[in-house]
């Protein structure tokens, strides 16, 4: 019995120092962000701000770059991004699962195949395209390149084979055209694969920081994460303001992970790859 | 009319749209249109231009040739992007795995607060490593980053994380490997997690009826159970870390380490080279370098996947 209780407390001991050092990073920005420069640049370092609603960091953060606008084009071509992919993701997902045409097999197969190249190495013909295109310097650019992903589709298609046939072919019978087949009876069935899916899709969207360095020039387009970087860059720009910024980066991710935590971690465990 | 027969009467009309045998092609044509030019194209595209010479954004180019893969390949800091990339993976990964192992193992146990748990430990997966990365960057500042506060309290001199003495700036690489551990922890537990409760249950009840201490049965039935996880996550993990970048970004405002050149990584150079110098040509031959190594994990994992029919 006492072997037993020290083995649980070395168990707790060990998960809390750990659980501790992942959420540190969080809570020294979010701690920082509400510090005056005279608090965070005493060292030692101070643990708690002396008063936790000051929020004039963030106030004069949103003063020395464009943040607010920063955040709504985040949140447009986060969600654009995740209506487009859904949809093309399901309509694929459907035609690879249930619909008949020539070489369907080995089409699917090839863009498994495909799913091997790493976005690194499309990206150079890419950028071409899309200067050509004159996509330089627009939200769209952020969100159309990614409009169709294997990935999504392959997991979805799996979720659509394991819905058994003679529900298709009752429905069938009733009259359904295979669209409405679709869009009322496989994308309700689907929903917790197709939440999950979307939710991936948006936590990528949301950090993505590579693709919009490249594509983007004016301020206007920034998204959170290079605007953020761009600001970090700035010479003269204050630690406390960066930390500022960062917080709210991250927070409307922290928020979405904290409502759907068990959507996100399935949906990863189950796909075996990252977002 | 009755409402139901003319609400069966457009069903039928509808039917023969999208029944023909052309009706494929409404699904296919919107799936297939981002995938041609975004992805297909691209992949052929990529293969060709690494093979011109003096390829530029115009489109020109001077010959074909296999220029570009010597020059690439006799670049000083392409070379040092490779050591540097390789240097990161193959430490991350395996202190990453190393560590994930003994925290998903105590967190499939019987815990309270699981909840809490699983929110701390999974947290770094959904937010960007750009605004967490800044975070760290200030909390491995030499004079008042917390790092150096805690290492001085067990009588370690300040560490020059961040910074450059002499031509030489020794801890960088050490920042991005410490950053990009705990960066990769979150992902690597979820997938060992799920490993662990795949196990069946019986194992462990017959374990435990015959007698046997729980380390044992960490040995002998945890171990060679979770180790196909175990090698598929680190195939994974290898495989998104030979495309570092992202984590070097943060440190120093952009640049490749503190001498701006000592911390490329093999996707910094390409991003670099095609963008910054405009040399197309020889970033496409160093991304399809970057694939080849890509190529060799990815086949490995395919194989482990269908031996052990994941």
């Amino acid at each position: 019995m006492n072997r037993d209780l020290i083995k649980k407390i070395f168990v707790y001991l060990i998960l809390i120092i750990g659980a501790l050092i992942m959420v540190f990073p969080f809570y020294w920005m979010i701690s920082r962000s509400l510090m005056t420069a005279e608090e965070y640049s005493t060292f030692p370092p101070i643990w708690i701000p002396k008063n936790i609603f000051n929020f004039s960091n963030f106030v004069e953060a949103f003063k020395a770059a464009p943040f607010a606008t920063y955040f709504v084009n985040s949140l447009l071509v986060t969600s654009g991004s995740v209506l487009l992919t859904g949809f093309t993701t399901i309509i694929g997902a459907f035609a690879f699962s249930r619909l008949k045409f020539p070489g369907k097999e080995f089409i699917f197969a090839l863009l498994v195949a495909f799913m091997m190249v790493p976005f690194e190495m499309l990206v150079i013909t890419n950028y071409q395209t899309v200067t050509k295109l004159q996509w330089i310097d627009s939200l769209h650019v952020l969100v159309i390149p990614f409009m169709t992903s294997i990935f999504y589709t392959y997991i979805l298609k799996g979720f659509f084979d394991s819905i058994p046939d003679s529900l298709y072919y009752s429905a069938r019978i009733d009259g359904a055209s295979n669209w409405k087949y679709l869009w009322r009876v496989m994308v309700p069935i689907a929903k917790p694969s197709l939440v999950t899916i979307m939710l991936l899709n948006a936590i990528s969207s949301w950090n993505s920081f590579m693709w919009p360095q490249l594509v983007i020039n004016s301020d206007r387009y920034r998204t959170v994460p290079f605007g953020l970087f761009a600001f970090m860059s700035d010479a003269g720009s204050d630690t406390h303001l960066q930390l500022a910024a960062a917080t709210l980066c991250v927070l409307p991710m922290i928020i979405l992970f904290l409502f759907a935590r068990k959507y996100i971690v399935n949906g990863v465990a189950r796909g075996g790859i990252k977002g | 009319m009755s409402e139901k027969t003319k609400k069966k009467n457009r069903d039928t009309s509808s039917n023969y749209i999208f029944n023909g045998k052309y009706e494929p092609l409404i699904y296919l044509v919107p799936f297939f249109l981002g995938l041609l030019v975004f992805t297909i194209y691209p992949i052929i595209n990529v293969v060709i231009m690494s093979f011109k010479q003096g390829y530029r954004l115009s489109g020109a180019y001077n010959g074909i040739g296999l220029d570009n893969y010597i020059t690439v390949l006799t670049n000083k800091y392409f070379r040092s992007s490779i050591k540097n990339t390789f240097i990161y993976v193959f430490t991350v990964v395996p202190i990453a795995t190393i560590l994930s192992v003994l925290i998903a193992n105590l967190l499939n146990q019987k815990i309270k607060g699981i909840g809490i748990f699983h929110t701390a430990y999974f947290l770094p997966m959904v937010t960007s490593a750009i605004a967490v990365g800044i975070s760290w960057r200030f909390m491995f500042n030499k004079r008042t980053g917390i790092i150096n506060w805690l290492l001085g309290l067990i009588g370690i001199a300040p560490i020059d994380w961040l910074g450059a003495a002499g031509g030489n700036a020794p801890y960088n690489m050490l920042t991005v490997i410490i950053f990009g551990i705990w960066n990769m922890m979150p992902f690597t537990i979820i997938l060992l997690l799920s490993g662990l409760q795949n196990i069946d249950p019986m194992y462990y009840i017959a374990a435990k009826v015959d007698g046997a201490s729980s380390s044992t049965i960490f040995k002998r039935i945890t171990v060679p159970l979770l180790a196909p996880t175990i090698f598929l996550t680190m195939i994974v993990n290898m495989i998104s870390a030979f495309k570092v970048y992202n984590d070097v970004i943060p440190f120093w405002a952009g640049k490749a380490g503190a001498l701006s050149t000592n911390l490329y990584t093999i996707v910094y150079w390409i991003k670099e080279t095609f963008y910054s110098k405009l040399r197309l040509g020889q970033a496409a031959a160093a991304s399809i370098i970057l694939f080849l190594i890509i190529l060799v994990f990815t086949l490995i994992q395919r194989l482990i996947q269908r031996k052990f029919n994941y």
